[in-house]
């Protein structure tokens, strides 16, 4: 066990904010190091200081011992140290095989040898026990599916130091013990291994050694099985959590949307449901199962046929404007994708759904006040209203993504993957806001593939299979185990008659 | 945060310096008649190149302004010369005339977006397309010649571009009104919010409830209609439209929205900045010509190191996080 990479004392600054107070770090040879820590508490910075995409700004890396200052990712990749961002870095319009040469093509002569790249490729996607084919277009593939990409990328890199940010977020269960195998086999192979996570599980399941940071510091350094699942919360938070889910108080009143035979381009196939003033329903499925496209077809994201009833009365839904002029609001799960503006200010993105019922001109004096009230009411942290909305922690960015939601005064909200990347305190927070709205006698869905989440939030749950409503299960019934069997079809509940 | 001063003030800053120069390099550049000249032969693509900013920032192009400036040009002064036995050698002659240049812009433009919008064609080849459609129409109605305007109604049209308030003419004019009304659109409208919104991320701003395809289509609209304002401008210059008005007004309308910092991928757009671009672009050509420093003919050449380097300048230097 020898330390391959360390920071020494490390600090790093962004113009007058310290991000980082003076950390040490060490990665050892053989050994599996978490990284974990409240967003915004500095794992990121640190990722990217030890991969050589940012220079500390006082304090030193140390390679084999010896000080290194690399100034790109390739010169770090070059000494053996390859990070795997949480954001894909691929290109579409390339196929997997020639993603994972980029930059170091297997030649003949003049021309490329397709054929050893491709089997090559397929060597290492076979190791990571998955179905895509080398020759796929990265375009065609599934988010869960770039991300084991992104993994073979880096093992077929010979790697000495493999970094990972929060490598299983965007994997399904299959595909995240392939992940732990492949984890392990670098491990034996004596690759240092450093990763990030917000799965507490997944942490205990692999890290020897956890590093815990809290802003900006490091605030306790512990080995395998010295810490328990609720001490990582603990030490991340700095308190005691206690009363993660809100309790489920709200009484439902009467019906706001019913929706009749829904059917959204093959994806979603006859679904109905109905749902209640101040009630929270949760659908549940695993990833593919329609979920997403349901909700995108009903606020009119997608082309959908059926029938949708808002307070009894029948509206037709063909875009996102007819949603919101009948009170509806969709969160999408790809906040960054098509939620935010990433590099306008906050207000930018707050007001961008509501402006259109504020007339032709916006008044700034209206904007501010909304930022203000907004910032307020949903603990929005940022340094200034002006700052890149990119530049906000995960949890701010979906907190702001919740605000800009509610401000054209929705009915009904559907919101999908609410705490998806975010860390525990947030994720906290998020569950009280979503209970707060249907105690305010809003209607609620939350759509989420984490089941603890659904469980603990929803007062009836919805499970979808292939596009399809499966089941339901409510009080008492909301169970792991009754979702998780409708969701893989072991068994059928019967609808009642 | 020094570096993002210069961003926003570097074009400027360049367009004082070269005020500067002009000034040392020939007294004559100073006259109230050389800058009102300057300024006036800047109205036409100041006007296009306002309208293209907001193109350019809702992530679209327009190649075909030039030629539809030209084509606008050529059916104006045939709709004027139609009029003359019906309503006589008047304003009403030119006043209806210019209804057909705005009309015609509200028309071409409306074609151009809705090919972009509803048929989802590339704006770089739908406007391809029609620039040379447009320009092959103007050439077939001057049959290959020009087409000449009435010479009673040039001379009542004539005050449109040489007249004003003293140095003050109305291209000039027109052009600082809708300055200042396309940066206030672009600042502090709905509109102007969504439409950098679109060039910023069209998918967030569809999921946001915004109408892309609407917002897009009414840039193209809005652009045909500056287009239209800037030919009714230019017709009394010379009285004339041929096959080869308006060349290359496409590319310095879209070199003047580059020079002022707005981003050709769309989202950050600078009305302000493309009034600068502009003027940088049309004083480099007056200096040229005042001076024997260098050839005139190397405008095209100096222009083009300028745009390359207003990019350089610009470049956003990505700020970590």
């Amino acid at each position: 066990m020898t330390v391959v990479l360390a920071l020494e004392k490390v600090t790093k600054s962004f113009g007058p904010v310290e991000v980082l107070h003076g950390v040490d770090l060490a990665l050892h040879t053989g050994e599996v190091h978490a990284l974990i820590g409240e967003n915004g508490a500095g794992k990121s910075t640190i990722m990217k200081i030890l991969g050589g995409y940012l220079a500390p700004t006082t304090g030193r890396v140390l390679l084999d011992g010896a000080p290194v200052t690399y100034h790109s990712g390739p010169e770090g990749e070059a000494q053996g140290v390859v990070v795997i961002h949480q954001e894909f870095n691929l290109a579409a319009d390339l196929t997997v095989a020639g993603n994972i040469f980029l930059g170091r093509e297997i030649t003949r002569g003049l021309g490329l040898d397709h054929a050893a790249m491709r089997a090559a490729t397929a060597e290492l996607l076979a190791r990571l026990d998955t179905s895509i084919r080398p020759e796929a277009l990265i375009r065609d593939l599934s988010v869960p599916d770039r991300q084991m990409v992104e993994i073979a990328k880096a093992l077929s890199r010979k790697a000495r130091v493999l970094i990972m940010d929060e490598p299983s977020a965007a994997l399904t269960h299959r595909e995240v013990e392939a992940l732990y195998a492949q984890v392990d086999r670098l491990r034996a192979e004596g690759v240092a291994l450093m990763f990030c996570s917000h799965r507490l599980d997944e942490v205990s399941r692999l890290a020897d050694r956890i590093t815990v940071l809290r802003d900006g510091s490091v605030v306790q350094r512990s080995l395998r099985g010295e810490m328990t699942e609720d001490g990582m919360a603990a030490a991340m938070v700095g308190r005691e959590l206690t009363d993660i889910f809100p309790p489920k108080d709200t009484t439902t009143g009467e019906t706001l949307l019913e929706v009749r035979g829904l059917n959204v381009q093959n994806l979603v196939k006859d679904v109905s449901l109905t749902l209640h003033k101040g009630e929270v329903l949760g659908i549940a499925g695993l990833v593919g199962s329609g979920r997403t496209e349901l909700a995108e077809g009903i606020v009119g994201l997608r082309p959908a046929t059926g029938e949708i009833r808002i307070g009894g009365r029948q509206v037709q839904i063909r875009s996102p404007r007819d949603a919101r002029a009948a009170g509806l609001a969709y969160l999408t799960e790809d906040r960054k994708e098509a939620g935010l503006l990433l590099d306008k200010n906050l207000p930018v993105n707050l007001t961008l759904s509501a402006l259109d019922m504020w007339g032709f001109r916006i008044d700034p004096k209206r904007e501010k006040a909304e930022m203000t009230r907004a910032r307020k009411e949903f603990d929005i942290r940022a340094a200034s209203d002006e700052m890149r909305t990119g530049a906000l922690s995960g949890g701010n960015q979906q907190k702001l993504l919740l605000a800009k939601t509610m401000l054209t005064g929705p009915e009904i909200v559907i919101i999908d993957e609410p705490t998806r990347g975010i860390d525990i305190g947030t994720k906290q927070q998020i569950y009280h806001f979503v209970r707060a709205l249907a105690r305010q006698g809003k209607a609620v869905i939350v759509i989420s593939s984490e089941l603890p989440e659904v469980i603990g939030l929803s007062d009836r749950v919805l499970v979808m299979r292939m596009g399809r409503i499966a089941g339901e299960v409510e009080g008492a019934a909301i169970t792991e185990e009754n979702i998780v069997r409708l969701a893989m079809g072991l068994d059928r509940e019967e609808e009642p008659a | 945060m020094k570096r993002i001063d210069l961003h926003v003030w570097g074009p400027l800053i360049a367009l004082i310096g070269l005020f500067i120069l002009g000034a040392l390099l020939n007294p004559a550049f100073l006259a109230p008649a050389n800058l009102s000249n300057v300024l006036a032969r800047s109205a036409f693509i100041g006007l296009i190149a306002i309208g293209m900013t907001f193109v350019i920032t809702q992530g679209g192009l327009d190649l075909s302004v030039g030629s539809m400036a030209a084509f606008l040009a050529g059916i104006t002064i045939m709709a004027m010369n139609a009029l003359v036995p019906i309503v006589g050698e008047s304003w009403g002659t030119i006043l209806l005339g210019m209804g057909v240049a705005l009309l015609g812009g509200i028309a071409a433009g409306y074609v151009n977006g809705a090919l972009i919008t509803k048929a989802r064609i590339e704006a770089f080849i739908v406007t391809l397309g029609t620039m040379g459609i447009f320009r092959s129409l103007v050439t077939w109605l001057a049959d290959g010649g020009t087409l000449s305007l009435d010479s009673g109604l040039r001379s009542i049209y004539r005050p449109v571009y040489f007249g004003g308030l003293g140095w003050l003419t109305w291209p000039i004019i027109v052009f600082a009104i809708a300055a200042v009304l396309g940066e206030w659109t672009m600042r502090h409208t709905r509109f102007g919010r969504h439409v950098e919104a679109i060039g910023s991320n069209d998918r967030v701003a569809r999921y946001s409830a915004v109408d892309v395809e609407r917002v897009r289509l009414a840039t193209y609209v809005l652009l045909g209609v500056l287009v239209g304002v800037a030919t009714i401008l230019y017709v009394p210059r010379l009285g004339s439209a041929s096959g080869s008005t308006g060349v290359l007004w496409e590319l310095e309308a879209i070199a003047a929205v580059i020079i002022g910092g707005t981003a050709l991928k769309g989202g950050r757009g600078r009305v302000w900045g493309t009034v600068v671009g502009v003027l940088i672009l049309s004083m480099i050509d007056n200096i040229l010509n005042l001076t024997d420093l260098v050839s005139p003919y190397l405008n095209g050449a100096i222009q083009g190191v300028i745009i390359v380097l207003a990019v350089v300048l610009q470049r956003e230097k990505r700020t970590a996080e």
